[in-house]
């Protein structure tokens, strides 16, 4: 039984503990509201749903080919195939065939041009999984293969793009690079990203009685779905349900990228009468989805003496894939974060979303923030070797003050001082300087094995910056026995959101957690709703939530007010009391009792919420506004330890200090922020996609596409949350959102690797290091600095 | 005995059930029948499909993300039954005949949560929970062993248990964290765990098999006719590479033979020079022996694979495999070790050596299976090293593996023997290296000419693991990091060893 929490006033979390104990739990923290379950196998995904006997199962074909015309598909041996019921191809659908969330782009199945190898051609259903799997391999399939463009680099210049170019400035760049003191420039390619939910992609479609289905599928996003099956069967949105309950996993990959599988099981229900079961295998899911976007960056920064960024100019290119899916918010937000806690100065942002025959590139954890903060990283770290200077040092010197706090997109910063707080607390926390020069002298005298540290922080901006998406709705009823249900249009995959959202109806209505139940997401509850994404699943659900919560309160008190004459200005809810009145002159109703005599008094026991995001604003044509209602700041501190012989590191230590504001809920929060870490820590370490040179992607599968292990985990993991420091903005209990900002801290691993390389020339060279920084990369770049002479780097811009 | 769903409708096709053997288990407890089951089903596709237990989970179909994990109590010394954990998505179903099968879903008496479950409750480790099934029950491996016999759980056991859990979600703190609570709950026992007939009746229902498409001799003598009856059928021990092709190219199998209980390739005989390991000895069996006589390659067993792949897969199976980034044969290689096959022929042996002749291709004659491997007894003097390279630390395929093994006498290296893997169409020795160190004093000068003879003796190439530039350089640098290892004057660590639990 879970206890009533005061979310006012959260129970004392990691924080409090030594850090050279275990960090002891946060107990009176609320546990997922489906820990039980997910424990006992009983929780319910996807394909573990029941469905009628007959449920048919669907495989796809996937175009061996990434760019050509399609010139024969002869699918006679698949329709004669055992157990197969039905084939379809683009002509077989009656309404749209184009998918694309935002922009039009992505065929729902190929029409005769073929883009990028993993693209839908056609799909079977049959009597089972297997059957229809091993029906796709009889296609005859024929293109007529043309030179396809796999380098996000040279579709730039050749102005192959998704979308148009977009630029953010502020003040004279140019001239800030003509007068700085000094000036460097570098280039660096990011590595995307395979989002590997441990479910993949999945959904079951269930005709109804009508010309309509009723969808479950593993979303982030089932409004879009929603409307996307109805578009691609011709019918009004109303006739089509969309069910979420949980996924196994989403990370960004389940926001647009549901919607095409669920389409086809869709209109293969609509053709067949019958219900449609749809999963793709491991393989398929990696060949066909798109991923984190892989980036090409480089800047030409100018600094005065003290290694201070007086301005200049950065470039970043994103490999955007065949279509614009969301690569034009998602440029943009790498964009917004080539500053990540530094004021750039006077300073040109310019990005661009490229075209290549790739899988369509999608959301993801930071929804390529975290890809615009490693140009900074970089030159932070660049400039710093550059001066003689500690890396911290220059962090330091650059973090947003005071004077310096206006970003170059226009927004001002607020919590400048906050920064600059996390940023020293935990310099003094990790022992830096101590650690700093016991790494020296251990490097000094190790010829083999060096240790590199680094301390690197985060700002990342909170809010869609599609304006419109800064919305939500919830729908809360309260049943005559006074048990509680609340709907809201976001998803739980697996981030608390829903436990957060009970949480706060529980404490609008005085109730103990367990009076409130939440059950699936769906479209026939809560219309219109946004993706669970960008970090603000908790924000704006949680905010839409309160608002019903404390409209059926009001008519409640109103209610009792008169119904029980009280005093209307006196009345609480509290520990599942109506309460009137102090000690002698207490008055308590039960809430069972409360909501009898309200039913009976025949007033309305439900309401919807909704929630608009207040303050942001933001201009494409000028490049400028305040998209961003607030930041959430953290930093990290890593030590690693590298091999310089073979490449092979490890991750020693890392302490993390990082700001919910009013944590909601301290133990899912530091949970976010642990699986953030490590998960950005493999996208920058372990995690590297391979394509073949004809764009076949050779790391299709867990056996050659390498996520953390329980192994990677360093062994000394210190995760703090900031207290005492509420959000600035009236969010919601001045909470924080907390899903993306800490996977950046990771960053911190990356640059500790560049620092352990840099010991190798004495910490004057800026080493290339590339991501993911394999063993591979970290070998060449350490054989690289080995051949550097004494001198600077020949790469250095002449001034 | 409750019936299973499964052995109703095989029963609806047969009168007399005894026609047509059927697979024989416990599932959670209960006693199950199953018969028709193709020779490709595997225990995921058994429970998820046939029986409807939906709670183990596939992620991934090919035995790297753990999810499906499920326990298999086999009887052991003593007639109780061990449990050991293996990833249900390519563990053959009929393997189940005479066995315990232990899933998610039979831990939990009622509302009361087992400890291993109530311990990740109140840890706070499952977020999304896909994964959370299979860490339950990896974690419920290790509960069972600590009951027997406790151990530290420190951070080298709880990744030995957990390698080759993949979670997305929580970064693993909470789960390591969850691990070391697990003593601290209630002890709440399984429901099945207070059957006392269970071990029993269990170990009452045989080892053998002979399925349609699938058996499972347990004598040599049964394995040969068995061969001579069906001369096409493939062999399968773990069937941890085999069962890719059911799940990954969706092979349909038309006869196996499953050679994992045949007493005699289950043994390992010690003789004065060595030891025989009988092909179908599992790595986790081997464990022991080897962290006594070879620590080096005790270490690397523990990289090689998960705990789950570990319990399944076999020496014989590496071996026969012949893949060229098979992690044992470099070791065995430098080792001298040798092979006992038999064959319609009769039987033979063969030095490792000249067993691989092409990728994928081995010298075994139509009909012709490895029985055993001969590991030889390490001289007093002799070193060895073993050195994996991959891109994850734990459940990595080796980019690159380096294996040396060498005496000194008189300032001098002597039976000096490299092999690799990674770098060619199959393992092998690095002929010209070795003859470069041989005789020769472990100087820098020595060392060099190494170096070079290492680059004409392979001609690595590109593949996803790595480049062909990485994995020459990267096998240079392993003999750098040899010539440091042999170096007495040196006083610093030169490889993360260390830093490896």
């Amino acid at each position: 039984m879970r206890t009533l929490t005061d979310l006012s006033r959260p129970p004392a979390g990691p924080e409090t503990t030594d850090r050279h104990t275990a960090p002891a739990e946060p107990r009176q923290a609320p546990t997922h509201d489906s820990a039980t379950l997910h424990v006992t196998g009983r929780a319910r995904y996807l394909d573990d749903q029941p469905a009628p006997v007959d449920a048919l199962h669907v495989a796809v074909g996937l175009s061996p080919t990434a760019r050509g015309r399609l010139t024969q598909l002869n699918l006679d041996a698949v329709r004669r195939a055992p157990g197969v019921v039905d084939v379809i191809t683009v002509v077989d659908i009656p309404g749209k065939t184009d998918v694309g969330p935002v922009f039009p782009g992505d065929p729902l199945l190929a029409d005769a041009e073929v883009r990028y190898v993993g693209q839908p051609l056609f799909a079977v259903a049959a009597t089972d999984f297997k059957a229809a799997r091993r029906a796709v391999a009889l296609a005859e399939v024929e293109i007529d293969a043309q030179p396809a463009q796999l380098d996000a680099v040279a579709a730039a210049e050749a102005e192959e793009w998704v979308r148009p170019p977009h630029v953010q400035q502020s003040g004279n760049w140019q001239q800030a690079l003509a007068g700085a003191a000094h000036v460097l420039e570098a280039e660096q390619f990011v590595g995307g990203q395979e989002h590997f939910y441990l479910e993949g992609q999945a959904c079951l479609a269930l005709p109804n009685e009508d010309d309509g289905v009723i969808v479950h599928t593993s979303s982030q996003h089932p409004s879009e779905v929603q409307k996307l099956i109805a578009e691609v069967l011709g019918v009004a949105f109303h006739a089509v349900t969309v069910e979420v309950r949980r996924m196994g996993g989403g990370f960004g990959g389940k926001e647009t990228q549901a919607a095409p599988w669920a389409c086809l099981a869709a209109l293969l229900a609509r053709r067949t009468g019958r219900a449609v079961r749809m999963r793709l295998p491991r393989g398929d899911d990696m060949r066909a989805t798109g991923k984190r976007h892989p980036f090409h960056n480089r800047y030409r920064l100018g600094f005065d003496a003290q290694g201070v960024l007086t301005g200049g100019d950065i470039t970043v290119i994103g490999d955007c894939g065949h279509s614009p899916d969301l690569s034009e918010a998602i440029v943009d937000r790498a964009m917004f974060h080539a500053d990540n806690a530094y004021s750039l100065g006077d300073a040109r942002v310019t990005g661009i979303p490229a075209r290549t025959h790739n899988p369509s590139n999608t959301a993801f954890r930071g929804f390529g923030g975290p890809q615009g903060m490693m140009i900074v990283e970089r030159a932070m770290d660049d400039i710093a070797r550059h001066l003689g200077e500690d890396p911290l040092t220059i962090r330091k010197r650059n973090l947003y003050r005071p004077g310096r706090d206006v970003t170059h997109y226009g927004q001002h910063v607020e919590q400048t001082a906050l920064l600059h707080e996390i940023v020293s607390r935990l310099e003094t926390d990790s022992d830096y300087w101590a650690r700093r020069d016991a790494i020296r002298t251990y490097n000094a005298s190790s010829p083999v094995l060096k240790k590199g540290l680094a301390l690197t922080p985060v700002k990342f901006g909170i809010s869609f910056t599609a304006k419109h998406l800064n919305q939500a709705g919830a729908l809360l009823h309260i049943y005559t026995d006074g048990s509680v249900m609340i709907n809201h249009g976001g998803t739980e995959m697996g981030q608390g959101l829903h436990t957060k959202v009970g949480q706060v109806v529980a404490r609008e209505l005085g109730l103990d957690n367990s009076a409130v139940r939440i059950s699936a997401t769906r479209t026939d509850k809560v219309p219109n709703t946004s993706p669970t994404a960008a970090s603000s699943g908790a924000d704006l659900n949680g905010m839409a939530a309160r608002n019903a919560a404390m409209q059926v309160r009001e008519r409640l008190f109103d209610f009792a007010a008169e119904h029980y004459q009280f005093d209307r200005e006196a009345i609480r809810l509290e520990n599942g009391d109506l309460v009137v009145g102090h000690g002698e002159n207490e008055h308590r109703i039960a809430w069972g009792e409360l909501i009898q005599a309200a039913y009976l008094g025949r007033v309305s026991l439900s309401a919807t919420g909704f929630y608009a995001t207040p303050l942001i604003h933001y201009d494409r044509t000028t490049g400028q506004g305040r998209p961003f209602y607030y930041y959430a700041h953290g930093a990290a501190v890593s030590e690693v330890i590298v091999d310089t012989l073979s490449g092979e590191y490890r991750v020693t230590r890392v302490d993390i200090l990082h700001d919910v504001g009013d944590s909601l809920n301290p133990a899912i929060d530091t949970g976010q922020v642990e699986g953030g870490f490590i998960q950005g820590m493999g996208w920058l370490t372990s995690e590297e996609l391979k394509w073949d040179a004809t764009g076949r992607l050779l790391s299709d599968g867990p056996a050659t596409y390498k996520i953390p292990t329980i192994g990677d985990t360093p062994p000394d993991f210190c995760v703090s949350l900031l207290e005492g420091h509420p959000n600035s903005q009236a969010s919601l209990y001045r909470s924080k959102a907390v899903g993306e900002p800490p996977f950046m801290l990771a960053i911190s691993v990356w640059s500790a690797l560049r620092d352990a390389l840099s010991s190798l020339a004495d910490y004057r060279v800026r080493p290339a290091l590339d991501t993911p920084a394999t063993p591979e990369r970290v070998l060449f770049a350490a054989q690289d600095l080995r051949r550097v002479p004494e001198t600077k780097t020949p790469a250095e811009t002449p001034r | 005995m409750v019936i299973s769903a499964c052995a109703v409708r095989a029963s609806d096709h047969n009168d007399n059930p005894m026609d047509t053997p059927m697979i024989e288990f416990y599932l959670n407890g209960e006693a199950q029948r199953c018969a028709s089951l193709a020779p490709e089903t595997s225990i995921l596709e058994l429970l998820r499909n046939e029986l409807q237990r939906t709670g183990t989970k596939e992620g991934c179909a090919s035995g790297d993300c753990g999810a499906c994990t499920v326990a298999i109590g086999e009887p052991g010394r003593g007639g109780r039954l061990d449990y050991h954990s293996t990833n249900a998505c390519i563990t053959p179903a009929h393997q189940l005949q005479g066995r315990h099968l232990v899933t998610v879903e039979g831990l939990a008496r009622g509302d009361a949560l087992h400890p291993v479950q109530a311990a990740m409750v109140e840890c706070h480790a499952s977020q999304c929970g896909f994964c959370t099934p299979g860490i339950v029950m990896s974690l419920f491996t290790l509960h069972e062993r600590q009951r027997q016999s406790p151990v530290a759980l420190d951070d080298a056991c709880l990744e030995a248990t957990l390698g080759g859990n993949l979670c997305r979600c929580t970064g693993y703190r909470p789960i390591q964290k969850a691990a070391r609570h697990m003593a601290d709950q209630p002890d709440v026992r399984p429901p099945w765990a207070e059957d006392p007939r269970l071990d029993d009746n269990v170990a009452a229902l045989g080892d053998t098999l002979e399925a349609t498409g699938y058996a499972i001799p347990n004598t040599l003598e049964t394995l040969h006719a068995l061969r001579r009856q069906y001369p096409t059928a493939r062999l399968v021990a773990g069937a941890t590479d085999l069962w890719l092709e059911a799940t990954q190219r969706l092979e349909a199998f038309e006869t196996l033979i499953d050679v994992s209980r045949v007493t005699e390739l289950q043994a390992i005989d010690e003789t004065p020079d060595g030891w025989w390991i009988g092909a179908s000895v599992t790595y986790a069996r081997l464990e022991p022996l080897l962290d006594a006589h070879y620590p080096a390659f005790a270490r690397l067993l523990r990289r090689l694979g998960s705990a789950q792949i570990r319990n399944r897969g076999t020496l014989g199976g590496n071996i026969a495999n012949a893949s060229p980034i098979g992690d044992t044969p470099p070791i065995l290689l430098a080792l001298d070790a040798h092979l006992a096959l038999e064959g319609p022929n009769g039987a033979r042996t063969l030095p490792l050596d000249a067993f691989f002749l092409d990728y994928k291709r081995t010298a075994l004659e139509p009909g012709e299976f490895i029985r055993a491997i001969f590991l030889p007894r390490p001289e007093h003097d002799q070193h060895l090293e073993v050195w994996k390279l991959s891109k994850r630390r734990e459940d990595d395929i080796s980019a690159v593996l380096g294996a040396f093994a060498w005496r000194e006498e008189n300032g001098c290296l002597h039976d000096v023997h490299l092999a690799f893997g990674g770098m060619d169409a199959t393992p092998r020795r690095a002929q010209a290296t070795e003859a470069a160190l041989e005789g020769h004093p472990p100087d820098m000068a020595t060392f060099d000419a190494a170096r070079q003879a290492l680059a004409r003796d392979f001609q690595p190439l590109d593949d996803v693991r790595g480049s062909a530039a990485y994995r020459r350089l990267a096998a240079a640098n392993l003999l750098e990091r040899l010539r440091l290892t042999i170096d007495h004057d040196a006083t610093q660590e030169v490889c993360l060893d260390a830093y490896a639990h």
